[in-house]
């Protein structure tokens, strides 16, 4: 170990950072190869849970800009899964619009209700933030049923999934599978783009050291409020996209444990990094049930069990014992 | 270039800057002085307006400073270093270093995500800069390394570099050679001269170590409990009976 230690010193900085970037970008080619090979492999319940799992990975994209890369927490992010669900379904519903359009509409509402509620919420900090995010799931998905004229109340809203075009020779499952993966692709470049640049410099600064990032001339209330509503996009992008794949919203699809689940399948992932959120993803889908089938009398408990696991095993979560076990098998060569 | 005039501070019972008023020219290096607790870093602190002054007046460039946001200060050429340290450990070097370009950049989330052309332009020639100020102060070995865990004295100029790349025209050093040992504060002393004549730069600097004070400052202001006390060249302050008075006072 020590031999490879000084080998690895001798190399020149800028080398062995592109080696790294090189090894980086080869390991998302070729996940991206079996994301696209996988549809065609599995039956079509698991296609379906692997579109989930990337709906989902969508929306902690988004968390994790704003938790952890901005430092800020959220206990209401479901509200904004819901609002993109939502307005995808009632402008489905309502007025017959192609169903690609209703992604940029339900984004941008979940941004702007993100930017309104964003701008007196980032004015507070740690359980205060907490307590008035959590108070957004709370009260949205009541509101929803209010609006039955719109939302068709407790009832819900049916509605025809998108269909595969003849030109693809896909099945409905696999075409819903492909849809949801080009916006995670956007998504996550979209993110990846955004932190490496000034923008998540500035994200980082205020997670670290708020002090110092306003010395820098970094303006916190304005970097705390777009990284809220960006996470708000995305999340309302990820509702949007799950009516899609589901063809029915309900207020009983969106409760306040969507936004607990959010958030704990985030941590579970890892904070921060770019694996976390899909890593977390995986836990949001599959945790939930498995805590059903090990105990059915208490799947809070088996849970937040794992979850107390997970952090006790590895308390930079999934990506940070990930990213320690990869960096140890170079070491061995 | 500044002027700050009767400022007052209060923390509850503590007055810890009580009056006070001095000037610096363009161009100059001038020392602040004074024992533990004189008001050396809040003063820093009223010029980065992370305190707000109970009365009196700063002047920057003939702008009134206290009526400037705290974030807009860095944009005025206006940079500091920490006491303590004011890093983000979790960054690499390079990073913390591109931070102190924050306020020259433009890009926005949008633009960002985007990666539109004069983003990535912008990107490209911040990152030149950063990394031409971590060469000029010997910091590219450790550019990709965190924030942390590194001597002090190498974390202490990543923070003159990353006010450096600000490319302020005010620069407000506290205390910059505090753990560094005989040879490094001469070498110090030498880096600091040199970059002030490169980047035509005006500097406050607080420290506690005299002879870097009075071999590099050519006028030296100081305090004890928030009052100014003496103010002159680094000659006049060594034989100033108030001063030695206040060092020996709180030795004693
Ligand atoms: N945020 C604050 N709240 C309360 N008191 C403060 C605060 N900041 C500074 N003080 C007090 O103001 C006085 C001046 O402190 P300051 O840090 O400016 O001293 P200093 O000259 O920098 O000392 P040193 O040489 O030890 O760094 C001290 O009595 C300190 O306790
Ligand atoms: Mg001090």
């Amino acid at each position: 170990m020590s031999t490879t230690g000084t080998t690895e010193a001798a190399a020149p900085a800028p080398v062995r950072q592109r080696r790294r970037l090189d090894r980086r970008w080869a390991g998302l080619a070729l996940l991206l190869a079996a994301a696209v090979y996988a549809p065609f492999q599995l039956v079509p319940f698991h296609v379906f849970q692997l579109t989930m799992v990337l709906v989902y990975a969508v929306a902690l994209l988004g968390l994790n800009l704003l938790v952890g890369h901005a430092g800020q927490i959220s206990l209401g992010h479901g509200a904004f899964f819901a609002v993109g669900a939502y307005a995808s379904a009632v402008l489905l519903d309502r007025w017959d619009l192609p169903y690609p359009l209703t992604l940029p509409v339900a984004a941008a509402v979940a941004f702007l209700l993100g930017l309104a509620l964003g701008v007196p919420a980032m004015r507070l900090r740690g359980l205060y933030l907490a307590l008035v995010t959590l108070a957004i799931a709370i009260f949205l998905v009541p509101l929803l049923k209010r609006f039955e004229e719109l939302t068709g109340g407790s009832m819900g809203l049916t509605l025809a999934k998108p269909q595969p075009p003849a030109w693809s020779g896909l099945a409905e499952d696999q075409w819903l599978y492909f849809l949801t993966l080009a916006v995670a692709v956007a998504a996550f470049l979209l993110a990846a783009s955004l932190l490496r640049s000034r923008v998540g410099r500035a994200l980082h600064a205020v997670r670290d050291n708020e002090i110092a990032a306003e010395v820098m001339g970094v303006r916190l209330s304005f970097y705390k409020t777009l990284a809220f509503a960006w996470s708000a996009m995305y999340a309302g992008a990820a509702g949007c996209v799950y009516t899609w794949v589901i063809g029915f919203v309900s207020p009983d699809s969106f409760t306040v444990n969507l936004s607990i689940t959010m958030l704990a399948g985030l941590v579970v992932g890892g904070l921060g990094s770019l694996a976390g959120p899909v890593l977390g993803a995986l836990f949001v889908m599959f945790v939930p049930s498995i805590a059903q089938d090990v105990n059915d009398a208490a799947p809070g408990v088996i849970f937040g069990l794992l979850i107390i696991v997970v952090m006790y095993v590895a308390p930079t979560g999934l990506a940070g014992l990930a990213g320690r076990l990869t960096r140890k098998i170079p070491r061995k060569e | 270039m500044l002027e700050v005039h009767d400022l007052t501070v209060r923390f509850g019972g503590i007055t810890a800057l009580d009056g006070v008023g001095f000037e610096v020219a363009a161009g100059e290096m001038v020392g602040l002085i004074g024992p533990n607790g004189a008001g050396k870093t809040t003063l820093f602190n009223c010029l980065t307006r992370r305190y707000d002054a109970q009365s009196g007046t700063i002047t920057y460039e003939g702008r009134d400073l206290t009526a400037v946001p705290p974030h807009a200060v860095a944009g005025l050429g206006l940079a500091r270093t920490f006491q303590n340290l004011g890093l983000f450990p979790r960054l690499s070097v390079r990073d913390n270093v591109l931070l102190g370009a924050h306020h020259r950049g433009r890009a926005g989330f949008l633009s960002a995500g985007l990666r539109l052309p004069r983003v990535r332009r912008e990107e490209r020639e911040l990152r030149a800069d950063a990394d031409a100020v971590l060469d000029r102060l010997g910091l590219a070995g450790v550019a990709a390394h965190p924030a942390t865990g590194l001597p002090f004295g190498t974390l202490k100029r990543v923070e003159l570099a990353r006010a450096l790349v600000g490319r302020p025209r005010l620069l407000l050093l506290d205390e910059p050679v505090n753990g560094l040992n005989a040879a490094e504060v001469a070498e110090f002393a030498g880096t600091l001269g040199a970059i002030r004549a490169e980047y035509g730069l005006t500097v406050v600097v607080v420290e506690h170590h005299m002879g870097f004070v009075m071999g590099i400052c050519e006028r030296i202001v100081c305090l004890d409990f928030g009052r100014k006390i003496a103010e002159g060249s680094p000659e006049e302050i060594q034989r100033d009976p108030a001063v030695i008075e206040a060092y020996l006072g709180t030795a004693a």
